[in-house]
């Protein structure tokens, strides 16, 4: 076996296929659009070279701006949320429901496997106002309060969107994190007991500091996937009320698809694309940090 | 060593590659460099007419098959006809698409600003001219002269056949108007005034589908025209005029003010265009703004409760003091639908003729759809509602285009989505006029 996979040539042969099928739907496309972000027109218009002029000009559009901001914005706050969250479920999991948490985990894990498009459907019919009003003015009506219409507000329909994000994912989160918890070797939390660590010193000394791999993980992944929201917030409220929840993913499909500016929208991709890298490394710096501290 | 600086080669060669191909790729694709020119039925024929119409309008595909078994029959042996669908949203991608790879159906739904001249379609020279090639088969006077004219005027020359000419006005409910002892307003104050009636004996007075954008944006269009006079909005198209003007501002202030007093009813921003017209046709509004196309709904016995009898139809009002007339009827003729001009042959030429010889009275006879041709032969069976429509159509003079008709795809959907901040307070008339102004100036 050692001979096999010392042989170069081997294992070349064996790694290439799935090399190539990576290189042709990964590498090729995003280089693909990476030139394209230096070009101005359409396939059907033709592309004109332009440099860097789509660059400079995202920096001064202020609907790609204000999308941007969404998009951090959104990002920041879906994370904190899910992840806090998660976390909490995975110790409630782990440390109070134990081994008659499976059903728990499954409850609270089902709205992972919804359609998002069908979860936003539902929390807006939830909100809906006037003929078809929802459950959530039919409790605000019981209370005496008039009915409150909001998705017409980019607090309200932001609001609507954060709490139906936490509650499709923060099942997926919890399990994610339970799956690290339960790495924590048994006898390290009993010692801690021993030694007088209980409730949340215990969490903040010894399970917070053993779970961060997994935590920064789950931080990675939750910022990668709410940077790049679209189906959700435009299911919702098709990014509005006016443009105030757009997401860059949308302003991006508006431009590349709807004004057929197909350089530009390669920009604010790409744009987008480096948003990722630098919230990742930057969670990946923070945590190098703590580690050598 | 050498191997390491051979494998770096390597290496620095492929990365090179991987940015120059797709660059080279992106510059090789010049396709749209063609003529202006715009030539009926100077193509050549295809093997089959290729239709590609939009999944949300079954009703043209179904008449054009009609015609196919019908009229059309020989025309269609010679030159089958064969359907693609698109979803509306997706029109502009897949036309831009199928353009560029020389796949684009013989007959096709495009984009508005795609197949005017300055657009790209017609820019590579694939729209073709209909006028010409209907006057040359000696057809054209099928067309009717105002949807000729609505085409020309929207699309920048007769680029779309008419299969749709709907007029826009209020729709009101007749009961409701006279339990409340009111008769059609003649101006916008009127309106207001009896609207502020109807609220206060409980009724919804104008639902409209806020969702969409579009249907308030029609009301403030509107408003400009009556204000300003018919030109209103090419003045803004040739930079005559600005919307920041204040008697275009008028109308965004008149809207607005109308949504502030709660006329159009609880939830109307996020309000979708079925359940808009279900609160008319089931009595809890009193009026909508819309098309004629509404029709299809108020001869559906099982959507109007209110019966066809109770359902009237009125022009948009005037202004006090405006340089508009209550009887400019907006109008339309449904989505573009184009002819291939490369494959605008002599068999192609003659399934349009065939078309515009027979769809006014299919269309008519077959889905009460009141079209841009003439209806020749007798139709039979026609709702009430219908009628009136197709008698009033006959009376108009002179019609307007809508509010975003002249407008570039970005200040379009700008004009839409920002309507909700306008109706709900959150901008000024002031703000979304200045910003729809800058968007116009920066796509010019």
């Amino acid at each position: 076996m050692n001979s096999i996979f010392g042989d170069r040539k081997t294992i070349f042969i064996l790694l290439a296929p799935a090399l190539l099928l990576y290189t042709l739907l990964k590498i090729v496309p995003v280089a693909w659009s990476f030139g394209l972000s230096f070009f101005e027109g359409n396939t059907l218009r033709g592309f004109e070279w332009v440099g860097f002029q789509n660059f400079a000009t995202f920096f001064t559009d202020g609907a790609a701006l204000q999308s941007m901001w969404v998009s951090i914005f959104f990002a920041i706050v879906a994370t904190v949320g899910q992840v806090a969250l998660g976390y909490g479920l995975a110790l409630l999991y782990v440390f109070v429901l134990r081994k008659g948490s499976s059903f728990v985990r499954t409850i609270v894990f089902f709205p992972a496997i919804l359609p998002t498009v069908a979860v936003a459907l539902l929390f807006k019919s939830f909100v809906a106002v006037g003929q078809n009003q929802g459950p959530v003015n039919d409790i605000i009506n019981f209370f005496g309060g008039d009915s409150v219409e909001v998705l017409a507000s980019t607090v309200g329909t932001m609001t609507t969107a954060i709490v139906m994000t936490l509650w499709g994912s923060m099942g997926f989160y919890a399990v994610l994190l339970y799956a690290g918890l339960l790495d924590i070797p048994e006898e390290v939390i009993e010692s801690a007991r021993l030694d007088g660590a209980n409730g949340l010193k215990l969490v903040r000394h010894i399970i917070v500091p053993l779970s961060l791999p997994i935590l920064l993980s789950s931080i990675i992944f939750s910022l990668n996937s709410t940077l790049k929201v679209f189906d959700s917030l435009l299911a919702l409220n098709g990014g509005g009320p006016g443009t105030s929840t757009a997401p860059l993913t949308l302003y991006m499909y508006r431009t590349a698809f709807e004004y057929a500016e197909y350089g530009y929208g390669s920009t604010i991709a790409l744009v987008l694309t480096m948003l990722c890298l630098v919230f990742t490394l930057a969670i990946f710096r923070s945590s190098r940090r703590k580690a050598e501290v | 060593m050498n191997t390491r600086s051979n494998r770096r080669r390597i290496a620095a060669l492929g990365i090179a590659l991987a940015a120059v191909v797709p660059l080279a790729a992106c510059a090789g694709g010049n396709a749209g460099s063609g003529s202006t020119e715009a030539g009926g039925a100077g193509g050549t024929d295809p093997d089959k007419f290729t239709v590609m119409t939009a999944n949300e309008n079954p009703v043209l595909s179904d008449e054009l098959d009609a015609l196919a078994a019908g009229a059309c029959k020989a025309e269609n042996k010679a030159l089958p006809i064969e359907h693609q669908k698109v979803a509306q949203a997706d029109v502009v991608q897949k036309v831009t698409l199928l353009a560029s790879q020389g796949a684009l159906a013989t007959h096709t739904i495009a984009g508005t600003a795609l197949i005017r001249p300055d657009g790209d379609l017609g820019k590579a020279g694939l729209v073709g001219d209909l006028k010409a090639a209907l006057e040359d088969a000696g057809t054209w006077d099928n067309v009717l002269p105002a949807a000729a004219s609505t085409v020309e005027q929207v699309y920048g020359g007769m680029f779309s056949m008419p299969y749709q000419y709907n007029i826009e006005g209020i729709f009101y409910n007749k009961q409701i108007f006279a339990d409340n002892g009111l008769e059609e307003p003649q101006t916008w104050d009127d309106l207001v005034a009896d609207a502020a009636k109807l609220q206060k004996a409980g009724v919804t007075p104008m639902t409209e589908a806020g969702a969409n954008g579009w249907p308030l944006t029609r009301i403030l269009g509107m408003y400009i025209y009556r204000n300003v006079g018919p030109d209103a909005m090419v003045a803004i198209q040739k930079g005559d005029a600005k919307l920041t003007d204040p008697e275009y501002l008028a109308g965004a202030q008149a809207l607005a003010d109308f949504a502030e007093a709660g006329y159009f009813g609880e939830g109307f921003s996020t309000r979708d265009g079925d359940t808009s017209s279900n609160m008319f046709l089931t009595g809890e509004a009193a009026m909508t703004y819309d098309g004629t196309w509404l029709l299809s709904a108020i001869n559906d016995p099982d959507r109007n409760q209110i019966g066809g009898e109770n359902v009237g139809f009125m022009p948009f009002p005037s202004v006090d003091g405006g340089k508009g007339s209550i009887d400019q009827y907006p109008a339309n003729a449904g989505a573009p639908m184009i002819v291939n001009a490369e494959q605008f042959g002599p068999k192609v030429q003659d399934w349009i003729s065939c078309i515009a010889e027979n769809y006014g009275q299919q269309a008519l006879q077959d889905a009460g759809v009141i079209s841009g041709f003439k209806v020749n032969g007798d139709v039979t069976d026609i709702s009430e509602n219908t009628a009136e429509i197709q008698q009033r159509i006959e009376g108009i003079d002179e019609t307007v285009l809508w509010f975003e008709a002249l407008f570039d795809p970005k200040s379009n959907s700008l004009a839409s989505t920002n309507v909700t901040l306008l109706t709900t307070g959150q901008m000024s008339p002031e703000d979304y006029m200045k910003d729809l102004q800058a968007s116009l100036d920066a796509n010019k």
